[in-house]
């Protein structure tokens, strides 16, 4: 664990708490089984943004705590640990964060306090195919008039059904694979020609398949500058990867905690399996992983908190770890538990589901191996 | 200026003064072949060495935490970091590569009497005696605790009798810590931590050959071999506790940077491979082996973050994270794939052993890589690291 401030100390001691008592994985579970299909709870959600959770990215001016990623990164580990469903990553911190490093002075002011506040959910639409490819983009931007015409397919938006406000990574100009040529805008989840198609995931999360069928938008939806959107769309990412590897770390915390407890109660030919070497070695393996994955995970949510150069280095570092040891410990958590690791009455199953969707958001580790050897040159 | 910015620019400016030439500029290691271990063999290739040696020891610098008592630097725990912080930014090599300093004179302060502090600390701080580490036998590796060297009580001294094998150094060594069995009916609580002169009558020391070719390590021989009683550290069979922290020590020091910096000769891999499987726009030509590639040096990232945090951690009012038990396993796993990587990246020229049409760099990155395969077995082998993690961190139980 990095060396936190006494501030980062009590919001992490205030999500232990909440996620423990009010949020529990029987929470999601309840979510799933339910008739919901929005994803999450937006009762908890409601508390969560009362704790100012929402806000964290975000500087007082607009409402927030104009707290640090290191703060929002506690309480996403925390949220991974009890598998807690909300939009804090989708909204406080991608959506934030491409308002915050792109957005101009209305844009921010229309936003960001409805984001503090919970009064509004954003949602952030890269990629269009099967798998993680932001410099792909595709769908079209078409200048008309004062404004521009959007048309294409989004696959895989992360609360894209919900969201308020939608962040699209749209192509003013260039040919798919070309860094040149994107453009952001922001345009309302509901405008005219979004045709929004709820997606049932594995992990019973919010995911939507956009389509913009000929979708006017005005010169102002425009975030940043025209054509030079990738770099800053990038940076969003990275500040996402880093957030969702510190969910992801939770989550394989917590499964290998789980895990590790059965090895200590369960018994079979006289023993605690947990006194089997075969057993023992893996779950130091586990653990190893954890704590390396740990060290990457803190490393680059503070060089996000710095900006430092090697953001997008340590950011590629810490998804692709994060997506190898939810990998791991998932599976382990199956396979440890045995017969009851493999029924639905059993958590194994739900954290196994949710480790292979956030492996693939925003980029596998496969994904993540390719660009760390682009950036180091070779 | 605060009193450790004042400490710093003291630092700058002394080793600034006193750092020769030739000892800057390197990774934190001198030059190979001109390492300096000490003891009454040692000889210097390089004159700058010795002085350098020399004026590092007489500040105590080359054992900064230690009591001044006992020829240490006598500084505290920020200070000791800042000089080392200053020696990195000049790329100061190590002055004094040492068992002595890292493995003996930690648990010396610990479990020493005055005496023996006296007399064994300053003489490993300027480098004057070269130790090596009775501990592992034929038939003791990794159940070290079966040990049966014998140690008898002959009155006015002790008499030791039996064998020790992988004794780094012991051909080159001065004196030795070493287990002992001084109970025959019980196993752990049977042993003792003695120390003495390999210059005695009845020692031995034989060079063990490996499949690299190297010879660091020694079968040694102990033929009813006098020792002094006031040779013995800590109670008559209490020798398990110190032999237990001394590897603490011994692990702590492997995995902080043994590994890994001295192997592949500084090479960096991506440049290897570029080189010998050739490079389309400026990317490894082989799809596979430069995903691999990217795969190990994330996790020598990661393990480097490692390093780091725990040390940062260490420092705070929880102390050390029990997570340090991790890092020898790692280190070992990391060396012996970075070396793997080497040799498969240089194709044939990796394969060679010696002669015509290899490059030292490619025959080295052989022998490295046959070297390496004794990462996960000396200092505890990889298995006893993950028991070590399972049963202390995890809490996981002994078999019944």
């Amino acid at each position: 664990m990095a060396v936190l401030s006494e501030e980062q100390v009590m919001l992490q001691e205030a999500a232990k708490n909440w996620t423990r008592e009010v949020a529990p994985v029987t929470a999601f579970r309840a979510l799933r089984d339910s008739a919901n299909r929005e994803g999450f709870d937006r009762n908890l959600w409601r508390q969560m943004c009362e704790m100012g959770w929402a806000g964290i990215l975000i500087p007082e001016s607009y409402g927030g705590s104009g707290l640090d990623f290191l703060s929002i990164g506690l309480v996403l580990e925390e949220t991974g640990r009890t598998l807690t469903a909300s939009p804090l990553l989708s909204t406080a911190l991608v959506a934030a964060t491409a308002l915050l490093l792109a957005g101009n002075d209305r844009q921010k002011g229309e936003w960001l306090p409805k984001f503090a506040a919970g009064e509004a959910l954003g949602a952030l639409a890269v990629d269009e195919g099967a798998h993680h490819a932001p410099r792909r983009v595709a769908l079209t931007a078409r200048r008309a008039g004062a404004g521009f015409v959007l048309s294409g397919t989004k696959s895989f938006v992360v609360d894209g059904a919900v969201a308020d406000i939608l962040v699209v990574a749209a192509r003013t100009s260039g040919k798919a694979g070309d860094e040149n040529g994107v453009t952001l805008f922001l345009v309302p989840g509901n405008h005219p020609g979004v045709v929004r198609t709820p997606l049932h995931m594995a992990d019973s999360r919010a995911a939507a398949r956009l389509q913009f069928r000929d979708v006017d938008v005005t010169l102002d939806t425009v975030l940043g500058e025209v054509d030079k959107g990738f770099g800053v769309l990038d940076a969003i990412l990275d500040r996402s990867r880093a957030g969702l590897a510190a969910e992801m770390l939770g989550h394989a915390a917590q499964s290998f905690e789980v895990t590790l407890d059965y090895l200590k109660t369960r018994t079979q030919f006289g023993q605690l399996i947990g006194a089997f070497q075969v057993l023992q070695h893996r779950a130091a393996r586990m653990y190893t992983e954890l704590e390396l994955t740990r060290s990457c995970v803190e490393a680059a949510l503070i060089a996000c908190d710095r900006g430092s150069t090697d953001v997008p280095a340590l950011c590629s570092l810490a998804k692709a770890r994060a997506g190898d040891l939810v990998h791991l410990v998932s599976n382990e958590m199956v396979q440890m538990h045995g017969g009851i690791g493999m029924t639905d009455a059993h958590d194994a199953g739900l954290y196994l589901k949710r480790a292979r969707v956030s492996e693939a958001t925003y980029g596998s580790p496969a994904f993540h191996r390719d660009r760390y050897a682009r950036l180091m040159g070779y | 200026m605060s009193d450790l910015e004042s400490f710093r620019s003291e630092v700058r400016s002394w080793l600034d003064a006193n750092c020769p030439p030739s000892m800057r500029g390197t990774s934190g290691r001198p030059a190979q072949g001109e390492e300096v271990w000490g003891g009454r063999r040692q000889t210097y290739k390089n004159p700058e060495a010795k002085l350098w040696l020399e004026r590092m020891a007489a500040k105590g610098w080359t054992a900064p935490t230690w009591p001044k008592a006992y020829g240490g630097g006598g500084l505290s725990r920020d200070e000791a970091k800042v000089l080392d912080s200053e020696m990195r930014r000049i790329g100061a090599a190590a002055p004094l590569l040492s068992f002595g300093l890292w493995m003996l004179g930690p648990v010396l302060l610990e479990y020493g009497n005055e005496q023996q502090k006296r007399e064994h600390l300053p003489k490993i701080v300027r480098g004057e005696i070269r130790w090596c580490q009775g501990y592992s036998e034929p038939g003791a590796g990794s159940d070290l605790a079966g040990l049966r060297t014998r140690c008898e009580d002959r009155g006015d001294h002790y008499l030791i009798n039996g064998q020790k094998i992988w004794t780094s150094y012991a051909d080159q060594a001065d004196w030795i810590f070493c287990l002992v069995r001084t109970d025959t009916s019980k196993k752990h609580e049977g042993i003792s931590f003695i120390l003495f002169d390999m210059a005695t009558p009845g020692v031995e020391a034989r060079p063990i050959r490996l499949i690299s070719g190297s010879s660091p390590f020694c079968e040694t021989f102990f033929t009813d071999v006098k020792v002094p009683k006031e040779n013995l550290v800590g109670r008559l069979n209490g020798g398990w506790e110190i032999a237990k922290r001394l590897l603490q020590y011994e692990r702590q020091n492997i995995s902080a940077g043994g590994f890994g910096s001295g192997f592949g000769g500084g090479l960096e891999l991506e440049d290897v491979a570029k080189k010998y499987v050739g490079e389309v726009d400026g990317r490894i030509d082989d799809g596979d082996l430069r995903a691999r590639i990217a795969e190990h040096r994330m996790q020598a990232r990661a393990f480097a973050l490692t390093v780091r945090r725990l040390a940062d951690e260490a420092k705070t009012a929880n102390g050390p994270s029990p997570a340090v038990s991790i890092l020898k396993y790692a280190a070992a796993r990391l060396n012996q794939e970075r070396c793997e990587l080497l040799v498969e990246a240089m194709g044939y020229q990796g394969l060679g052993w010696e002669g015509e049409g290899f490059g030292p760099a490619e025959v080295q990155a052989m022998r490295d890589m046959l070297r390496s395969k004794g990462n996960s077995i000396e200092g505890g082998t990889s298995e006893i690291n993950l028991n070590v993690v399972a049963k202390r961190v995890l809490g996981l139980m002994d078999h019944q």
